[in-house]
């Protein structure tokens, strides 16, 4: 509702802007802005987000987990919003990755049907991967015009098409963009997810989330079209998915099914709208916009009500429902003329507007022209379909004991349906406080944005539309035998929904012969694998970098320190020679506290006490470890060699390296800090400790933290049974 | 294993290094010492007492489970750094609190530091100890 306020404001052109620093050291900013597009958005999101509310409260009334729908509807409707007013492109990317997840739950939220969690985890991965896609691209976006804000970016004319990366950002933008929107190829996600309650179709999958690539197709206009890439990709993308998905539409019987095709239709007009620059193409995708969400959610929330009260949404079943309902079906005509492009609907003004920006087209309008015409005369016979047969057909026989729905389920297509006929009678209202805007946002000025008018005379268009008009009728005649040749064609036809099926098996197995190959289960082969890939790197850098210099120190070995060395030594062969565990162990606590004293030698107290008690620790570990292990059997001497010789070479070049570290001058700057301000910043005379609470705390939380989740993991692998419940 | 004098000695080594421990942590600031330090040897303290008289009676005498010590110690830790915020300072910069000072002494300093340091000691504590304790009983 606060959006309404702002209508004025931006009728007038003005861009409304808010901004909050979130982490300003990269340049992501919390910052919204509120101009045409984004407010056009906005009002659809809220709006329509109210019926569908209303709606669902009816809908699901007495499901068990109704309070979860609506909290996951509520949180989709807030990211949603985020989406289309953000205006950090980082920002963009979290909102956009929100409406993916809510989406996700929503799809699935019938959990207990094997195929909604397929659907919601198909949907899931396909936009997922896209928005990765999308998020490469927006770092890609930052470096190149070096901020993530769209008005900045915006305000730079050609600096993304003129660069050098122009493709690869094109690419990944689009990638993420066409996922979302389920554009040919990525199209099968969304017919699946109609799994989803219907409220969640009807305001998910046709008005708002899959809209969320067509507004960031809109959103880069300004900075990323009028190359030709842009232009055939979007063209050939839009028209390809326009005419496959309207044909698609004919063959369905069950309605809800049908919608979702008409949605994917829908979808592709824009996209192959936007692809031009053109006053009436961008024109054209706007109003269509607009009315698409008006006629379909209220399609999809009709659709709805009948399943509701009829239980079936299959078309061959449905038959003269008018009489039972006739509020519904008032509703469900006037959805139905405005998506069929009748006049005086807002339709009529959208294909109007859609033909004259197709005639114009740059990228080929004899193309563009015809595939509109196909896909607008299928859409007249799929609106006469779901909007006329159910309610007022007498090809079949009428159900018997049908009640018309309660107010809050038919409060939501009314209103829609009548919003659609009156912006198509009074398109003034609609055209200076939205569209116009909404263009002015898109191509930066308002001088190309065309009038929204019922009658323009007698021109092509006009023609076009009439031939529309002609053509869906014939269709629509002949569904039945049409959609039996459809059914025996597509059956023999790849499947997009398969292929899926096995990528993903695809991807399982090559995940499986990865695992069985790199993951032994020998920690001898691990320590192994890490240890030459440790040495491989530093002899590397040392050969790369030239830094190999032979340092001969002779500093002179006191008593002491033979002594402790020695312990080391006799220490390390008792722990290589033995063939007892316990005795191995011991010599490795030997090693330890040797080393110990080479601390406490070298004044270092701190380090020499946490060393000693992890020493000890760890003998005690291992002691209760190795009571469970069998005996070290004596191994064979040649089996060992590799063992031997890894060791030795990175013993070597442990040394060596320490070696050539010593003999440059130590850098003290970090010391000297220390030692100066340990004790008058933080109150403390043991430098160590005091780095470890104070100056570095956060390092210390981090590692306190990996100390308690590694304690939890070597917890629950003991816990947890051999063999029980291995995965 | 069970040993008279093990089990007698241990009476008396583990309160010694629990009190050794504290001692530890709190002088941990400025001589050596600290959280780090002084959990592990009460853990060491905990460990002989377990492998003389057994786990059960070391839980026991713990009182608590060992992971939710440690979960405690995490959270302390944590809100050690939080703390921060309420003076509009960044994440995990120490607060101090002098009581009865003086221009020459510093009088009872109290710190966030301290707080976080008693976090480190009882996440130190309580996760060898879980560790332990998991390995001997499956013994």
């Amino acid at each position: 509702m606060l959006l309404l306020q702002a209508l004025p404001a931006i009728g007038n052109g003005e861009v409304i802007r808010y901004v909050m620093p979130w982490v300003p050291s990269l340049g992501v900013n919390v910052s919204f802005v509120i101009d045409g597009l984004g407010l056009t958005f906005g009002l659809l999101i809220t709006g329509i987000g109210t019926l569908v509310m209303l709606y669902s409260a009816k809908y699901l009334a007495g499901h068990p987990q109704q309070a979860r729908f609506s909290l996951f509807l509520t949180s989709f409707m807030l990211a949603m919003l985020g989406l289309v007013l953000a205006d950090n492109l980082l920002a963009l990317f979290v909102f956009w990755e929100l409406t993916t997840i809510t989406s996700y739950l929503l799809i699935g939220f019938n959990h207990d049907s094997a195929k909604s969690r397929r659907s919601a985890l198909q949907a899931l991965l396909v936009t997922g991967a896209g928005a990765l896609a999308l998020l490469a691209g927006i770092i890609l976006i930052g470096t190149v015009a070096g901020t993530f804000e769209l008005s900045e970016i915006r305000a730079m004319p050609g600096v993304l098409t003129e660069s050098a990366l122009y493709l690869p950002i094109l690419i990944l933008v689009l990638l993420g963009a066409f996922t979302k929107s389920a554009q040919f190829p990525f199209h099968f996600w969304l017919p699946n997810a109609m799994a989803a309650p219907t409220p969640v179709s009807a305001y998910l999958h046709s008005a708002t989330m899959v809209k969320a690539g067509i507004y960031l197709l809109a959103r880069t206009h300004p900075s990323l079209a009028g190359t030709d890439v842009w232009l055939w990709t979007l063209t050939i993308a839009g028209a390809v998915t326009m005419v496959f998905a309207s044909v698609m539409a004919l063959r369905q019987t069950d309605l809800k099914q049908a919608l979702a095709y008409t949605t994917l239709m829908a979808l592709g007009a824009l996209t192959l709208l936007l692809a031009n620059s053109s006053g009436y193409a961008i024109t054209a995708a706007v109003v269509f916009l607009v009315m698409h969400s008006f006629y379909k959610a209220a399609l999809f929330l009709v659709v709805g009500i009948l399943d509701h009260q009829t239980g079936t949404r299959e078309t061959t079943k449905l038959f003269g429902l008018g009489r039972a309902m006739p509020i519904t079906a008032f509703a469900a005509a006037l959805a139905g003329l405005s998506m069929a492009g009748l006049p005086p609907f807002l339709g009529f003004m959208a294909k109007e507007l859609s033909y004259a920006g197709g005639v114009e087209a740059v990228s080929s309008p004899w193309l563009v022209a015809v595939a509109f015409l196909i896909a607008n005369a299928l859409m007249f016979a799929i609106a006469a379909i779901v909007g006329y047969r159910p309610f007022f057909s007498k090809a079949g026989k009428p159900m018997k004991g049908i009640s018309e729905a309660k107010w809050p389920m038919l409060a939501g297509p009314l209103v829609l349906a009548l919003l659609g006929a009156f912006f198509g009678i009074f398109p003034m209202w609609l055209q200076g406080s939205l569209i116009h805007p909404t263009v002015d946002s898109i191509l930066g000025s308002t001088a190309d944005a065309k009038t929204l008018q019922l009658w323009a005379g007698f021109n092509l268009p006009l023609v076009l539309s009439l031939a529309t008009f002609a053509l869906g009728f014939v269709i629509y005649l002949f569904t039945a035998p049409l959609r039996a040749t459809l059914v025996s064609l597509i059956d023999r036809s790849p499947n997009f929904d398969r292929g899926w099926d096995k990528f993903l098996a695809g991807v399982l197995a090559s995940a499986k012969w990865q695992t069985r190959v790199i993951q032994t289960g020998q920690l001898r082969f691990y320590i192994m694998v890490t240890f030459i890939t440790a040495l491989a790197a530093m002899a590397v850098t040392m050969v790369v970098k030239q830094a190999l210099v032979l340092p001969i120190i002779w500093t002179p070995v006191t008593l002491t320190d033979l002594l402790v060395f020695g312990l080391v030594i006799v220490g390390t062969g008792l722990a290589i020679l033995t063939q007892s565990r316990i005795t191995a162990i011991a010599g490795l606590g030997v090693v330890g506290i040797g080393i110990a004293m080479i601390f406490i030698l070298y004044s270092a107290p701190d380090v020499a006490i946490t060393q000693l008690l992890v020493e000890t620790l760890i003998v005690v570990l291992f002691a209760a470890a190795a009571l469970r292990l069998p005996a070290l059997g004596a191994e064979p001497l040649r089996g060992r060699w590799l063992d031997a010789a890894v060791a030795v070479a990175m013993g070597a070049t442990v040394t060596l390296i320490l070696l050539m570290a010593t003999t440059g001058p130590i850098d003290r700057s970090l010391s000297d800090f220390f030692e100066a301000a340990s004790y008058p910043e933080a109150f403390g005379q043991n430098i160590v400790n005091v780095i470890l609470v104070d100056f570095r705390a956060l390092d210390t939380f981090g590692e306190i933290a990996v100390v308690l989740v590694a304690a939890i993991g070597i917890f629950a692998l003991l816990r947890s049974k051999p063999g029980k419940d291995e995965a | 294993m069970k040993s008279i004098i093990l089990i007698a000695g241990s009476r008396l080594l583990v309160a010694l290094l629990v009190v050794f421990s504290a001692y530890m942590l709190l002088r941990g600031h400025n001589q050596p010492g600290g959280g780090f330090i002084g959990g592990l040897v009460a853990a060491t303290g905990f460990v002989i007492f377990a492998i003389a008289c057994g786990t059960e009676d070391a839980r026991r005498a713990l009182r608590f489970k060992p992971t939710d010590i440690a979960a405690v110690g995490l959270g302390m830790a944590l809100f050690a750094g939080i703390m921060a915020a309420i003076w509009s300072d960044a994440f995990f910069t120490g607060q101090w609190l002098f009581i009865n000072a003086t221009p020459e002494d510093k009088g009872i300093p109290l710190s966030s530091v301290l707080i976080f340091d008693v976090g480190v000691f009882l996440v130190v504590l309580g996760s060898v100890l879980s560790i332990v304790f998991a390995l001997e009983e499956e013994v």
